[in-house]
Order: structure tokens, then C-alpha cells, then sequence
């Protein structure tokens, strides 16, 4: 099977097959006799396992093979249905469903290993469909770092319980009672050896018709054979040899490719089109739907050209407060209300061996700046509507699709196929519908792909933060009265408004969301008393949206740098400092390795060592427990200033990580190590900029991010409890990256750096 | 409609461009199915296009179809499968060092352009070569990992 499968009408959804080199685990399930024959269900009565009958759901067969409509029949998608998280083929492979989807995250694998383990089959012989609203039950967007704690979780306890009624029929079959027997290599067999009968002879194919227990027993892990395992993501291959089938590279027949012109101003009207301006372009047609402008062709260049040469008339608007003195204009800002988010202990404002510090911090408007443009393709049919997207939540969409469009949600299918890194959310909801909009209008399957300014341009944004944090140190270096106050905007319930549906006039929600974006604004440490307010602002210049670990890279630059103010204003060592203020054994653990791997002395900041020329060198830490619940995250840095040209260059870091259960080592690595690079560009490099009308940061040249010549070396060391349950990697390790940079480059230099980007001007100032 | 002749991974074919100035990215993706060449920003700034034309990493998003005609073109399916992978792409596959994978091919031509010319690169050769490359999710040190793999071998 090659990827070509996937362009054809009708061809299944994206599956990956653990471990086999191309992800195209395609042979079995959808296409064969698993999901078209009459299959026998097990019905389990007064705890007796009993084989029973029932027609199972075939895959639509129609004229065409169209993929539609929304749900197939005789597939379980109750959440509460342990068939609805797998199912166990024929051959006796095992098929994982799931809303997760794996964002280049490595969740592929590690829901295949934790599944693995509790059904004792070896891993290759498991296959995950994921993000598909007609196959995969509704565990939740991706998002929020919840692929493991929750969709991979949930499936290991829909395997943990079908583990319990295999056990049991395997006794049945075998004669043996169920605590004689265990669960290995695709069998049950007699612990005490002997033979053993396949789980395919016994429920292969067939639905297993049971509940999920919440109790059913997990493996222990000290027998873990296959979790904890750095095995190879089984799509790496793929996309190293330029095989791996994104959204981008997806094809329907007859599909037109379409590019949509945005206006040159974000709030203008569409005045007037001259369409003689791309007569002279094969086969392009113009779709004006109110202020909606789009062009589409067979020929994707056509379009291309087409959007490019297009004349059209928009009307004036400058509403925006432009990205200069945006800080300004943010603590100005209307507030919806003040909320106290902590409040403990008793301030003790008139102590006079108390120091007083304040200082203000600022994180700007950023971009998810995804290196591929977002896609999407949609066929719109009345039996049946469908869209492939990379979206981060298919069932979400799904939802408000087919409120906005009015489709029933049983008539419309959303299948997730890979994109380019999303971290959140970009474009890829806001071209979906662009595509669903168009395909709607055209009655022809439709391609969208935004151009490079779209997605710089359009993409919602993660929010500008501002914060002001003051606080003090008694005589013995100990915090008094920590407070914190932020201004960030307000969540208003109803889904972000998507652009084309705006444009075309067409009533949609207007909500305003960014994640949990207060959560980590109160320090870790031991205070006297601490306060955290939040003055939620009634709007933000962009449209926002919940890029990766939404808020809290903000609040731990400004409560990791504070602290690192306290320290430096105690005469404390920056590590030193910290250990005094915690107490928990698994914070104190993470701190003391990523200082030892970092060969940290200890002495108060700034490095008080001669400066060699003009470069400067320092080391900074920080620490967060990310959303104050989770990971538990130290960070060491080491960097070089050079005071002349302000250049910082970030020598060496080194993380120490706590997540608790490692499931995969290698991936969570590169989890870690992604994030630290990823947010190093963020504060080193990234600010998107605006005017009263447009986003002007709309490239490469003018959002610059990291580059190699740039990037430092990262050391990781994973702290694995495998008793603990296991917390998602995905952000966790973004949160101390800009503090523990800040604060080296004041060890370095004597620079308190407090707004982000950290730019050569800054340094120097 | 005016019709080139490319040669492809060694492969010889036609193509019919209405306009001579289509970027041989387009004429990949759509007229060859050659989708391991990517669209990242047309402005060839972030390398995700990156093919080799006549040896040298080129970006196929600004080079005019016209201009491709009578050079050796390859492109990343013209090195290795998932199966057979080159030792460049088996370098990157041990490494892990994708995450999206949107730039990996890019990545893997632009390295592969370095490999030819000095086959024994040091770190920072390496890094000036990927400099106008984009990685966004950070995979950086794998990939340069991956890249002195072969270089040491």
C-alpha cells in the first residue's frame, strides 16, 4: 500500500501501524471483511462472558466509495463503550481509536505502547486511527498537553478491561480458571505454560459489547515490558523519505484549488471587484459572497496568480492600536472585571527590614507562524459533507460547522490528517471553513491553502501579557508579600469566529478564548502571603487564540524573573534561593539536576568574574510546576552577551523533567527539547507587529525565529516515577525557558531584561 | 499550452505549464505527484521546497519552470523509500529528528547539497548550510545530530 491510497475517493483514513516503517497500516480493518460482515458481539451478563450475536456496520459501499455521511453504522462511539477505543481484528491486530491526534508529539506510539502493555500483544501489531468524527470517540480536542493523561489513559482503561474479559474467555476455552492464565503475545495462556489460545480465536473481529471498568486492574509497572521503551514513532520514516501524506498533499477528484484574498485592512468591506483583472488567467473563477473574495481554478498556479492580480476595492478602516506601545495601550485597556485568583496569607505591608521590589513584565503578541500554511480540502454533498483538516479538534469542528453551516452533524464527517506543527491553534479551523464555504457555494470538492501572509498575517494570536509583580525579602532572604497582578483577555464563551464565515456575512459566535492563560502567575516558593489578580480585558487588538502553553510562559518569565530579582536583591545564590522556599521533594529533585548538569556555582548574581573582552558569560535557572498540578520543570542555561552588539547566544541547556510515568523516553526528549528551542525563538526572537490596519509581520524576514547558527546544545534528564500517572510533555517545558534565559543574561551581564523579545537593542539599553 | 521537458530522479517526462514562469514546486506537487517538496512560504525564505538542481540545493518554489528544463532535478524521492532509506534519511530516521516533519524534506536536500560538495562537514559547516532552512518545532540539535551522523561515517 502506498500513500497514493489516500487520494483516491473513498480511500480510509489515516492510520499508522506501530512500528512498521511506512505508516500505511492499511490492510486490515477498513477495507477488508472486519467492518463489512455480520460480526457476533459479546454481550457480558451477571459476570459471565457470553458470545452473542449482532450485525455489525459495514463501511458505506456505495456508487463512488464517498467517505460519508457522519457516523458509520454499527461503529460505537460512546465514550463509555470499551469498542469504541479498539477493536480487535481478525488476524488478531489491534485497532486504537482515538480524538487525539499526534501533532508531531510522538502520541502515535506512546498510546500504542501503554494499549500494548495492558493486551499483552506486541506493538507492531497495533494500528491508530485518530481524529476521525465518524470512527474515533470524543475524548476532547488535542490540546491542553491531555494526549496522554487523557486519550492515551482513557484507551489503556478500554485495554485494561478488555484485558479482564479476554482472560475470561480465554478460561472459558481453555478450561483453566482466569487467575491461572495471563495475557502475552496475542494469547491467553497458563502462567505456568502449556498451550494457549490466540485472542483473535476469540474475539477476532467481533465486537467485545462491554462497558469500560474504571477498576479494571492496570498492569503493575515493575512488570512494564513495553512502557518506558524508546521506541521509533512510527511516521518518522514516512516523512523522512517524503512519503507521509499531510493535508497538504491530500487530492480529491475534481477538486479545485481556491485561494482566498483577505482585505488589506483587518475590519474592511469588500467595496467592489473587478474581475477583468484575471480574465487572462485559465479558468479561474471569482466567489464574492458579501465580503468574502476568492478565487478558484483547476490549475493551482492559476489561482495562485489569480489571488495575486486580483483588483479589488475594500474599504477604509484603522481600528487596530498598532504593536508600538502596545504595553501601554494594554494597561489601559477596558476591563471586564478583576478576579483574585489567590489570596493567602496576611500581607504585612509596614515591616521595615522588609526590601521592597516591583517590576513589570511584559510577553507580546505572537504567532503560531506554522512553516506550512494551513489547508484544507471539503466536499460538500447533500448526503454527505466532508473535510480533511489538520485542526487539532475534529469533533469540535464538527460541531460548530455544522451549527454555522447548517449541516446536520450526522451528515458531516471530519477526518484529520497531519499538517505542519499547529502548537495550538492557527489557521488550519479558519481554512477549513474557507474550503467548506466554497465547496458549498461551487458544489465541487474544494482545496484551500492559505499563502505565507495569510498564515502570518491571519493566524489568531497568541495575546500580549502584561504583568506587574511585586514583593519583598526579610533580613533572612525569605519573600513577603508576593503579588502579582496580570492583564490579559477575558475567555467569552462560543468559539472563536472564523474568518470566511465573518467575511460572508454568515451569523456565527463571537467568543474569545486563549486557554487557561492565568494559571502559574503565584511563585512555587514559601511567601508570607501571596496574591494573584487577574484584570480580564474586555478585548485584545488580535483575534486570540491558545498557542502552546497559552499564558503561562508569560507568568513564569515574570514570576521566575522576580524571584530571581528577590534573589539577586537578597545576595542569594539564584538555586540556593529557590531550595529555601520549597519543600516538595520531587520540585527540590528537578532543581538540584539541572544544576548539577549545568556544573553550577554557587554565588549571588551577576557573575562578578573579570569580562573577557566584551562577551560576557552567565547562567541562569528557573522552575515551574506547570499549571502549579503537573510536570515539575527545572532549567539551567548558560549563555555568552556580547555587550557591543547585544547579541545573546545561548551556550548550553539543561532541563530536568518530571512528568510523572515516562511511557517513551526518546519521544518525550524530543518533546522537551522542541519546546526549549521553540521558546527560545519566542524570546529571542518574536513579536508580531501591527499598524492601525494590518498585521505587518507577515514572512519570515519580518517574524524572524531561531535559526541553526543559533541553536544551543540541550541536555535533558528525565525523571521517571513510574508509579505516578504520566502528564502530557508537550508544554510543560516551554514554561521556564524565557525566565531561565532572562536571568542568565543578567548573570552575565547585570541587564535585567523584563519585555520579550529579548532583542540585541534591549540588551543593550 | 506551451510543454517542458524535465528530467526527474533520473526520470524523463513532459509537463504542460500555461505560464513559464509556474514554479517548479507547483509542477512537482501537482503535475509529477511529487509531494515530498513543500510549500512553505514561496518567498524562498524557509527552504521547505528544497530540491536539488544539478547537484545544488535550490528552491523550487522560485525557479521557473522554464529554467528547469535540461537539468538533473532530483528531489527527495529520488534518494530512498521508507523501506530502502538513503543514509542521509536513515540518519534522521535514528535520530528521530522530525516532529511535524513539514521541513524534513528540506532539510534532508539542503544537508544532502552540503554532503556533496564537503563530505566531512563540522558542526558549524553544518549549521551555516542549514541556516536558511526553517525548523519551527525546534528539532534542531536532532537534525544536526543526524546530519554528522553521515558526515562522521
Amino acid at each position: 500500500m502506498t500513500s497514493t491510497a489516500f487520494n483516491k475517493r473513498g480511500a480510509p483514513p489515516p492510520r499508522f501501524n506501530a512500528l512498521r516503517a511506512t505508516p500505511f497500516g492499511l490492510a486490515a480493518p477498513l477495507r477488508g471483511a472486519a467492518f463489512s460482515v455480520t460480526r457476533r458481539d459479546f454481550l457480558r451478563t451477571g459476570g459471565v462472558v457470553v458470545v452473542g450475536f449482532a450485525v455489525g456496520g459495514g463501511w458505506p459501499r456505495r456508487s463512488g466509495a464517498q467517505p460519508s455521511p457522519g457516523t458509520i453504522a454499527g461503529r460505537s462511539l460512546d465514550p463509555r463503550d470499551v469498542d469504541s477505543f479498539l477493536a480487535i481484528q481478525t488476524d488478531g491486530s489491534v485497532t486504537i481509536y482515538t480524538s487525539k491526534v499526534d501533532v508531531g508529539t510522538g502520541l502515535r506510539i506512546a498510546m500504542s505502547q501503554m494499549a500494548a502493555e495492558e493486551l499483552g500483544i506486541p506493538i507492531d501489531r497495533i494500528t491508530v486511527v485518530e481524529g476521525d468524527t465518524a470512527l474515533t470517540p470524543d475524548q476532547g480536542g488535542t490540546g491542553g498537553s491531555t494526549g496522554i493523561p487523557r486519550g492515551a489513559v482513557e484507551v489503556r482503561q478500554a485495554a485494561a478491561t478488555a484485558r479482564e474479559a479476554l482472560l475470561t474467555l480465554g478460561a472459558e476455552h481453555l478450561k483453566r480458571a482466569p487467575a491461572d492464565l495471563t495475557l502475552d503475545g496475542g494469547e491467553v495462556r497458563p502462567v505456568s505454560g502449556g498451550p494457549g489460545v490466540a485472542i483473535a480465536t476469540l474475539v477476532g473481529g467481533k465486537r467485545l459489547s462491554l462497558r469500560v471498568n474504571p477498576k479494571a486492574p492496570l498492569k503493575d509497572p515493575t512488570r512494564y515490558a513495553v512502557v518506558g521503551k524508546p521506541l521509533l514513532r512510527p511516521d518518522v520514516p514516512a516523512k523522512c523519505t517524503g512519503q507521509h501524506t499531510y493535508v497538504q498533499d491530500h487530492t480529491v477528484p475534481g477538486m479545485l484549488h481556491a485561494r482566498v484574498i483577505r482585505p488589506p485592512a483587518i475590519g474592511a468591506t469588500l467595496v467592489s471587484v473587478d474581475e477583468s483583472s484575471v480574465r487572462n488567467l485559465p479558468g479561474v473563477r471569482v466567489v464574492r459572497i458579501e465580503s468574502f473574495l476568492a478565487v478558484v481554478a483547476d490549475d493551482e498556479w492559476a489561482a495562485v496568480r489569480a489571488a495575486r492580480t486580483m483588483k479589488a476595492t475594500w474599504s477604509e478602516w484603522s481600528g487596530l492600536p498598532g504593536s508600538e506601545g502596545l504595553d501601554r495601550h494594554v494597561r489601559q485597556s477596558a476591563v471586564e472585571r478583576d478576579e483574585v485568583l489567590v489570596n493567602r496569607g496576611n500581607p504585612s505591608r509596614d515591616r521595615p527590614d522588609v526590601k521592597r521590589l516591583t517590576a513589570t513584565y511584559w510577553w507580546p503578541c505572537q504567532s503560531h507562524a506554522s512553516i506550512g500554511p494551513s489547508c484544507a480540502i471539503a466536499d460538500f454533498r447533500a448526503e454527505g459533507t466532508t473535510i480533511w483538516t489538520a485542526t487539532q479538534g475534529t469533533h469540535g469542528m464538527r460541531a460548530s460547522f455544522s451549527r454555522v453551516f447548517g449541516i446536520p452533524a450526522d451528515k458531516l464527517r471530519v477526518i484529520y490528517l497531519d499538517g505542519s506543527g499547529s502548537y495550538g491553534g492557527n489557521g488550519n479551523d479558519d481554512v477549513a471553513a474557507d474550503a467548506l464555504l466554497l465547496s458549498k457555494t461551487l458544489a465541487r470538492p474544494v482545496r484551500v491553502q492559505w499563502m505565507r501572509q495569510d498564515e502570518h498575517g491571519w493566524d489568531p494570536k497568541g495575546p500580549p501579557q502584561l504583568l506587574d509583580v511585586g514583593g519583598g525579602i526579610d533580613a533572612q532572604g525569605r519573600i513577603v508579600d508576593w503579588e502579582t497582578q496580570m492583564w490579559v483577555p477575558v475567555t467569552v464563551p462560543g468559539g472563536r469566529p472564523l474568518l470566511g464565515v465573518d467575511a460572508a456575512a454568515i451569523p456565527q459566535p463571537h467568543g474569545q478564548s486563549s486557554g487557561n492563560i492565568s494559571q502559574n502567575g503565584d511563585p512555587p516558593y514559601a511567601a508570607s502571603s501571596v496574591r494573584v489578580v487577574v484584570h480580564w480585558l474586555k478585548q485584545t487588538p488580535l483575534r486570540p487564540s491558545n498557542l502552546r502553553a497559552p499564558g503561562k510562559i508569560g507568568n513564569v518569565f515574570a514570576v521566575e524573573s522576580f524571584t530571581d530579582e528577590l534573589a539577586a536583591a537578597a545576595g542569594i545564590d539564584a538555586v540556593e534561593f529557590r531550595v529555601r522556599g520549597l519543600t516538595d521533594p520531587r520540585a527540590l529533585d528537578v532543581i538540584k539536576r539541572a544544576a548539577a548538569m549545568i556544573g553550577w556555582q554557587s554565588r549571588p548574581s551577576p557573575n562578578p568574574r573579570p569580562a573577557g573582552g566584551t562577551r560576557l558569560v552567565g547562567r541562569g535557572m528557573a522552575y515551574a510546576r506547570y499549571k502549579q498540578a503537573e510536570n515539575y520543570v527545572a532549567m539551567a542555561m548558560d549563555v555568552e552577551v556580547d555587550r557591543s552588539t547585544g547579541r545573546i547566544l545561548v551556550r548550553r541547556v539543561a532541563c530536568a523533567h518530571d512528568c510523572g510515568l515516562v511511557i517513551n523516553p526518546d519521544g518525550l526528549r524530543n518533546q522537551i527539547e522542541g519546546s526549549i528551542v521553540q521558546t527560545l525563538s519566542r524570546a529571542l526572537r518574536e513579536e508580531v507587529t501591527f499598524d492601525r490596519s494590518r498585521v505587518t509581520s507577515v514572512d519570515w524576514a519580518s517574524y524572524p525565529v531561531l535559526r541553526f547558527p543559533e541553536a544551543p546544545g540541550v541536555e535533558v534528564a528525565l525523571i521517571d516515577r513510574p508509579t505516578l500517572p504520566p502528564f502530557g510533555a508537550g508544554e510543560a517545558s516551554t514554561a521556564p525557558v524565557a525566565a531561565a534565559l532572562g536571568n542568565a543574561v543578567f548573570d552575565a551581564t547585570g541587564v535585567r531584561l523584563r519585555a520579550v523579545p529579548f532583542t540585541p537593542e534591549r540588551v543593550k539599553a | 499550452m506551451p510543454r517542458y521537458a524535465l528530467r526527474v530522479n533520473g526520470r524523463a517526462s513532459t509537463v504542460d505549464c500555461w505560464d513559464p514562469g509556474e514554479p517548479l514546486l507547483y509542477v512537482l506537487r501537482n503535475k509529477l505527484g511529487l509531494h515530498g517538496a513543500k510549500f512553505g512560504c514561496g518567498l524562498g525564505q524557509c527552504g521547505a521546497c528544497t530540491v536539488l538542481i544539478d547537484g545544488r540545493a535550490a528552491r523550487s518554489c522560485m525557479t521557473p519552470v522554464s529554467q528547469a528544463v535540461g537539468r538533473a532535478i532530483t528531489t527527495i524521492e529520488g534518494l530512498g523509500t521508507p523501506e530502502r532509506p538513503d543514509p542521509l534519511e536513515a540518519a534522521f530516521i535514528t535520530e528521530q529528528a522530525a516532529q511535524c516533519g513539514y521541513c524534513t524534506s528540506g532539510m534532508i536536500m539542503a544537508a544532502k547539497s552540503l554532503l556533496q560538495q564537503t563530505s566531512h562537514p563540522t558542526p558549524d559547516q553544518v549549521k551555516q548550510a542549514l541556516a536558511a532552512n526553517i525548523c519551527r518545532c525546534g528539532t534542531h540539535t536532532r537534525i544536526l545530530n543526524a546530519v554528522l551522523r553521515v558526515a562522521k561515517a
